[in-house]
């Protein structure tokens, strides 16, 4: 009897772990696709990821909570955020370039704290919440565990968004243009292609996610200024343990970090936020470049 | 060597400020007095990031832990136990520099962006356990009420003690930069492939380099627990470590006292404009990309710069003639 229990005990915690690593994938995958075109350490992601938060909620509201205004909330709070990416990165980014990469990092903190201050402004300091529609809510019974259905909805969109994003940055030519620019940025432009735009769409694609990733999230947690400040920090060690700019680098950190947070919280309650980043630790320490190979 | 630098220009100009800076408890007012001093604490704080980042060329991106392993090291010493006071003062810069040693030792063996992810992960791990240890550390409520020795209680006393040190401090870091130790960072920084070649230990300079460094964060923790009575965990969160970046950067990389200037200016951005809105950060993010766009090399970068390029000029036109 014991046993059992602590088995359905640990296939709860490690679904949970598996839907938290997709929520961590989606935002991360995006990291690590502007870091592996535009070699761009984006501080302000965790910002756009809390916009795509604040975004879904307000449209989801608008509508009084209705299925649609929940999926016109997930489809178009990523935009939003695409939109907000896309003016910062034509108006100021683009210029910046040539620049090293510390000057970028800067840059992107400096973003970080306007976007702030600029999502304080317009959502101000209260705890929000998104409900889920009723088929996605309650949960479901899986090896002795009842599983929050939404959490079965984040294992499915995450694989789907792993294989969406790869599909681009393999299959189509925009993505082939994005990583030949990232190795060699004059010859692809000598060669008569718009460079600066691609960078731009790589940038606002990359964003974009972190917007997704915001509103997928938004039913499971309340939404709050500071959710930015814990999430970019997670991201930029799952893309570095991951690989630099590798996509299932990305996925591969996620399942990591997700899966001993989760566990850890049955060893030790206290200190499970500690267990990620000792894993960090330990695969840095024996794999310098990142368990996947980094495109750098 | 000594008397080269008595006679340089900015040697008096040193010497001017400083004693302006003793005589300013004189006529300001307390609070002025206490702006000042925290614009020690944190201007030594930024030096020290400079050290490593501007001269060292090393990608520090997690330096505030150190800083806050000193604060919590004194702290802890001066309100938990009864051993003496200026023991836990001096055991705060030395758990700093071994802090660095450890987290060093991992980080050298990594490039750039790596050494930096690394260290964040690792300095991590003791923001957690200053959030989280609640029987050591009291969680995020942090430790407040500090007893400090009869010395140094009183902001007046503080301020005097926090000048002595950091001028101390600036002294040190200046001859260390100026030693061969400091001419061979650079060249490191340079070019580490070909210091390899000649045969300098990179990877040994570079980890030496951030036990220093380290060790000046950990004094200037320590100083804030002189100043504040206080320590809590956003000493140690990433946030702070950026806001030490765009200090540097303010003020100028490459230069000696630019971190300092920066440190200037942002506490008094944060003092006197946060004091009028909520939003000061804003008005930070958007100093600091016109920083960025038009003045890459910091305040102090700029104006040496164009007074080096005067100077050049002077003596070329000596030469003509």
């Amino acid at each position: 009897m014991e046993t059992s229990h602590t088995l359905a005990a640990l296939t709860s915690q490690l679904l949970v772990g598996l839907s938290r690593a997709m929520i961590l994938f989606i935002v991360s995958s995006g990291l690590s696709f502007i870091l592996g075109v535009l070699r761009v350490p984006n501080v302000a992601h965790g910002s756009l990821y809390m916009i795509g938060a604040f975004a879904a909620h307000t449209i989801a509201t608008a509508f009084d909570g209705s299925v649609a205004a929940f999926w016109l909330a997930m489809f178009c709070a990523p935009l939003i955020v695409a939109g907000i990416s896309l003016i910062a990165e034509r108006l100021l980014f683009c210029h910046l370039y040539e620049r090293e990469h510390l000057m970028l990092l800067l840059f992107t903190f400096a973003l970080m704290l306007i976007l702030g201050d600029l999502t304080k402004m317009t959502w101000g300091a209260d705890y929000r919440s998104i409900v889920a529609p009723p088929f996605l809510q309650g949960s479901i019974p899986v090896l002795g565990t009842a599983f929050p259905r939404y959490n079965l909805f984040l294992l499915l969109v995450g694989p789907l968004v792993a294989v969406g994003l790869w599909l681009i940055s393999a299959k189509t030519k925009f993505g082939k243009i994005a990583r030949a620019a990232a190795v060699d940025r004059e010859m692809v432009g000598a060669i008569g292609i718009n460079v600066s735009w691609v960078f731009a769409f790589a940038f606002v694609l990359g964003c974009l996610l972190a917007g997704l990733g915001g509103a997928l999230v938004s039913p499971t947690i309340s939404i709050t200024l500071g959710m930015d400040h814990s999430i970019i920090i997670e991201a930029f060690l799952i893309v570095t343990i991951g690989g630099l700019g590798n996509i299932w680098g990305a996925m591969v950190g996620s399942l990591i970090f997700g899966i001993t947070q989760s566990v850890g919280v049955m060893v030790l309650p206290q200190f499970a936020i500690v267990f990620p980043y000792l894993a960090v630790v330990v695969i840095l320490t024996l794999k310098p470049t990142g368990l996947l190979k980094s495109v750098w | 060597m000594i008397k080269d630098i008595l006679r340089t220009p900015s040697f008096l100009w040193t010497a001017a400020v400083l004693l302006a800076l003793l005589l300013v408890p004189f006529f300001a007012g307390r609070f002025y007095v206490y702006i000042l001093a925290v614009v020690f604490v944190t201007g030594l704080l930024a030096m020290s990031l400079n050290l490593l980042v501007g001269h060292g060329g090393a990608y520090q991106f997690h330096h505030c832990v150190f800083y806050g392993v000193g604060a919590y090291t004194a702290g802890l010493i001066l309100a938990k136990t009864s051993l003496p006071a200026w023991l836990g003062l001096c055991a705060g810069p030395l758990a700093a520099a071994l802090t660095g040693l450890v987290i060093g030792a991992f980080c050298v063996r990594l490039n750039k962006l790596y050494f930096g992810m690394l260290q964040i992960s690792l300095g991590s791990l003791i923001w957690i356990v200053a959030l989280r240890w609640y029987d050591l550390t009291n969680g995020d409520d942090g430790i407040h009420g500090i007893p400090m020795p009869e010395l140094l209680s009183g902001s007046v006393n503080a301020y005097y003690f926090l000048l002595i040190i950091v001028s101390a401090c600036l002294a040190l870091m200046y001859l260390i930069l100026k030693s061969p130790f400091g001419a061979t960072l650079r060249a490191v920084r340079d070019n580490p492939q070909r210091c390899e070649a000649v045969g300098i230990d990179v990877r040994r300079h570079q980890l030496l380099a951030i036990v220093i460094g380290t060790f000046f964060a950990g004094v200037a923790g320590v100083l804030f627990v002189v100043l504040e009575g206080s320590v809590f965990p956003d000493m140690l969160f990433w946030v702070l470590s950026l806001e030490i970046f765009i200090m540097c950067l303010l003020g100028g990389w490459f230069t000696f006292f630019g971190p300092m200037l920066g440190a200037a200016i942002m506490v008094a951005l944060r003092t006197f404009v946060g004091s009028y809105t909520d939003y000061w950060t804003l008005i930070l993010g958007v100093v600091l990309i016109l920083l960025i766009f038009f003045l890459p090399e910091g305040i102090m970068g700029v104006n040496f710069r164009s007074w080096q390029r005067r100077r050049e000029r002077r003596r070329s036109a000596d030469d003509v003639r």
